[in-house]
């Protein structure tokens, strides 16, 4: 993975030290909480109901175990004990004080990590493919052209005040895991007919009020002209995007409003003037942060493994979780592990500073030393011997971390709603629990197979629920809790929003309201080979519609 | 109010006039309507001349008309409006701009190195003499790494990096 | 007539504190100044805002709440979890004890 060289790891000194000053004058007076607040979310500092957040940035979802350690260190100094991994990748502590921050930040620069741009209305954090530099049906590693835009995007002079947040995700797979569709700028790695490889891109991708899915402004893009042709998206949307109101402000709008071929062209406009310019990547460049991400030295190993197909037939405990939670490996031999972090009845995304140094070690032992963190709130060891994975079950298990319920019902994402949130309308995480609890036996979750259910606590939308196969949106009526559904959506390469069904649902009645539509999907599905999804796009809405509204 | 420009608290020697004021002898900032108005008049009358630009203004307007002028203000209304990096990215790189760029409005000590990083090189800071300059000062020396190639000449992270690779390949 | 209590986050830890017209914050809305909805909630707001306790607390706030005796419960679901903690960790925030 990446190492910092000396003017990563001095930069992100120099700005530990910047922010130090800040929370000073803050403290002191100097700056009003109005002209600090920016200062701190730029740094990835909010102020939630209970108490400050911290956001700490995980770049594309790759984190050391020496990192790993590092937030479990965090959360047992500074914090309650505990951690929540985010839908963007990233991390959130809940109960930093402000004056430890700082002390927070130097302790993330020593594992080289930052909090730089988990917030404000910059350029965040970018995401990619969880399984990037693991996956068989991948062109490219992602992760170097992530790091290429990390760079390019932190403290740009020009882009840190733009009109609203910004977020990009790449991926280098053509079956798309890192929802590239619903993001600001998504990038798709691809061929062009000559073979040689650059980048799909994608604008005005995005949820919240207005959910829109990307539109393709450039088929291929050289990859040497990755940063410039950025630069030029970025800076038309500076000028252009609308400041007037905050819930038009974001790059979609722009898109939607002059119409993505307008778009293009401005762009494209902009571009040949920046085209040649410093922004061209040098081939070394290029080189050598590509050499960060070289494959670890896998061992050369015999497709088939006795130890592991035994364990299989006579565990089968194991087997399930196998089944689940364990994917092809592009590398014979290994195999990509995936943590739930979602026992059944728990808090989704959330992680004991036990677990993860417990998650570190394992990763040491049987990884390569690397996790990823991926978007459904859920974390990955990529590269897992397969003669090894019995024992890591094991291990696993003994902290809670083998829940073998990967891309099952009770895989719920849920962001932390009313219960943290200062935005919120409602909450999310005890609707995750009930869900979870009601579909909780195993042979339910297998004969229900694959869906994805997403609750968000209010229209910001933080778990993409428009694309979730059911997507939960919480409001608030009229000083009560009330839930909406959308059905069919979904974030692959297939992207797609949700639509809503009807009328939303009382905290008692949506629990129920979920069962309603599972039973409606295996009385009607034609096999169990068709899924939620499947059925629902076969079918329409109508028999879902009839069955939640007609018996009421 | 205070002018800051080339490390130091300079004499503002210019005046802003609103559209219905009237024009100074020497050395007035008018707006873009004005000088769209009375371009040939202004350009008769003054030797020195300057424009100033409001956030929705987008100096492209101006492109061809750069050399006229000896300031060219463009206005923060709030630092929230980050639009004006932009268009100071646009005069002094893509329309040649090479008088004195300046920033006003909402300034603030956070925002002053990224302005200057853009192109703008004099500061209308809203504190007293010494205090703005020491505000201008430290903003200077927090952070001395950059990762983004602008007009403003600095190394950036990737030129530095070229000249160590180039170093090693020749030694 | 509603009653209203002034709220906000403390700057230094960031918890909800609950103001009293002796110019002090609480973590406890059991110790905060109650008053009528209207002129005299607005004053104590004002109070709570000034620039002295700018260096004391983050965005000063009304609610309503309801009063039971002394105690004073809000009547937003959200400022209630505000009082306790997450409903999700009861051995987290003031309702861990
Ligand atoms: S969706 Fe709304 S409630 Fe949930 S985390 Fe995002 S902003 Fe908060």
């Amino acid at each position: 993975m990446y190492k910092y060289d000396d003017y990563d790891q001095q930069l992100v000194d120099e700005r530990v030290e910047q922010f130090r000053e800040q929370v000073n004058r803050r403290l002191s007076g100097e700056l009003s909480e109005e002209e600090f607040r920016p200062l701190r979310l730029m740094n990835g500092v909010y102020l939630q109901l209970h108490a400050y957040m911290l956001r700490v940035a995980i770049p594309y979802g790759t984190i050391s175990t020496a990192q790993m350690r590092q937030f479990a260190y965090i959360a047992r100094t500074y914090d309650k004990g505990y951690g929540h991994f985010t839908t963007r990748q990233n991390i959130q502590f809940n109960w930093p004080k402000l004056v430890d921050i700082p002390d927070i930040l130097k302790d993330l620069s020593k594992v080289q990590m930052h909090a730089i741009q988990t917030s404000g209305n910059c350029i965040r954090n970018t995401t990619a493919d969880q399984y990037a530099g693991a996956s068989f049906d991948e062109l490219e590693d992602p992760r170097p052209w992530c790091e290429i835009i990390r760079q390019w995007s932190t403290m740009h002079p020009e882009f840190t005040y733009l009109p609203r947040k910004f977020k990009m995700a790449v991926t280098g797979s053509p079956s798309d895991r890192a929802a590239v569709a619903i993001h600001d700028i998504g990038l798709r790695i691809r061929r062009d007919d000559q073979g040689d490889l650059g980048f799909e891109v994608m604008v005005g991708g995005g949820l919240g009020r207005t959910p829109m899915i990307g539109k393709t402004i450039c088929e291929f893009l050289p990859k040497e002209d990755l940063l410039s042709y950025l630069e030029a998206i970025l800076r038309v949307y500076n000028q252009f995007g609308r400041r007037d109101n905050k819930y038009k402000a974001r790059i979609k709008i722009l898109v939607h409003e002059i119409g993505a071929e307008t778009f293009a062209d401005l762009v494209e406009k902009e571009w040949v003037h920046i085209r040649d310019s410093a922004l061209q990547l040098p081939q070394s460049e290029i080189d050598a942060i590509q050499a960060h991400f070289t494959p670890p030295p896998f061992e050369v190993l015999p497709s088939l493994s006795s130890v592991f197909a035994d364990k299989v037939a006579t565990d089968q405990a194991f087997a399930y979780w196998v089944k689940n939670n364990v994917r092809e490996h592009k590398q014979q031999g290994y195999a990509i592990a995936n943590i739930s972090l979602k026992p059944v009845g728990g808090i989704p995304g959330d992680i004991s500073h036990t677990q993860m140094d417990a998650l570190a070690d394992l990763a040491d032992q049987y990884s390569f030393g690397e996790i990823r963190s991926t978007h459904e709130q859920n974390l990955v060891l990529a590269h897992v011997k397969r003669d090894d994975l019995y024992a890591l079950w094991q291990k696993l298990d003994a902290y809670d971390l083998a829940t073998p319920n990967s891309g099952l019902i009770t895989d719920l994402i849920a962001c932390p709603g009313l219960d943290y949130c200062a935005l919120a309308n409602s909450r999310s995480i005890p609707l995750a629990q009930r869900i979870s609890n009601r579909f909780g036996e195993l042979d339910r979750q297998h004969d229900i197979g694959k869906i994805q259910i997403k609750i968000s606590g209010c229209i910001n939308a933080c778990t993409h629920h428009h694309v979730g196969h059911i997507g939960i949106l919480g409001v608030d009526k009229k000083g009560q809790e009330f839930y909406q559904i959308t059905l069919g959506g979904r974030a692959d390469e297939h992207a797609k929003i949700g639509k809503i069904v009807g009328a939303g649902f009382s905290t008692d009645e949506v629990v129920d309201a979920v069962e309603t539509l599972i039973d409606t999907y295996l009385n009607l599905r034609e096999n169990k080979e068709e899924t939620f999804l499947d059925a629902f796009n076969r079918v329409g809405e109508q028999p879902f519609k009839e069955a939640l509204y007609d018996a009421r | 109010m205070t002018l800051v420009k080339n490390n130091l608290v300079i004499e503002d020697k210019w005046t802003f006039v609103g559209d219905e004021e009237d024009l100074p002898k020497t050395n007035a900032i008018v707006t873009l309507k004005r000088w769209q108005e009375d371009r040939e008049a202004l350009l008769a009358r003054f030797d020195n001349l300057g424009i100033v630009l409001r956030s929705d203004e987008n100096p492209q307007v101006i492109a061809e008309d750069v050399s006229f002028f000896q300031v060219i203000a463009l206005d923060f209304p709030v630092y929230t409006d980050g639009r004006a990096y932009s268009y100071a990215r646009l005069l002094r790189e893509r329309f040649g701009y090479k008088g004195e760029l300046r920033a006003i409005g909402n300034v603030l000590r956070d925002q002053i190195f990224l302005m200057h990083r853009c192109g703008f090189d004099a500061f209308e800071i809203n504190q007293g003499g010494n205090k703005a300059l020491k505000i201008w000062l430290d903003a200077q020396k927090e952070v001395t790494t950059f990762y983004q190639p602008t007009g403003d000449g600095r190394n950036t992270v990737l030129s530095l990096r070229e000249r160590r690779r180039l170093a090693k390949s020749a030694s | 007539m509603t009653k209203q209590v002034v709220t906000a986050n403390r700057l230094d830890d960031g918890l909800a504190v609950f103001y009293k017209a002796d110019d002090s914050w609480h973590n406890s809305i059991d110790q905060a100044s109650q008053v009528d909805a209207g002129p005299e909630a607005e004053a104590l707001l004002a109070q709570a805002s000034d620039e002295r306790n700018q260096l004391c607390v983050v965005g000063p706030y009304l609610i309503d709440i309801d009063k039971e005796g002394a105690h004073a419960t809000p009547v937003r679901y959200r400022e209630m979890i505000r009082t306790l903690g997450p409903s999700v960790r009861p051995d987290l925030g003031y309702q861990a004890k």
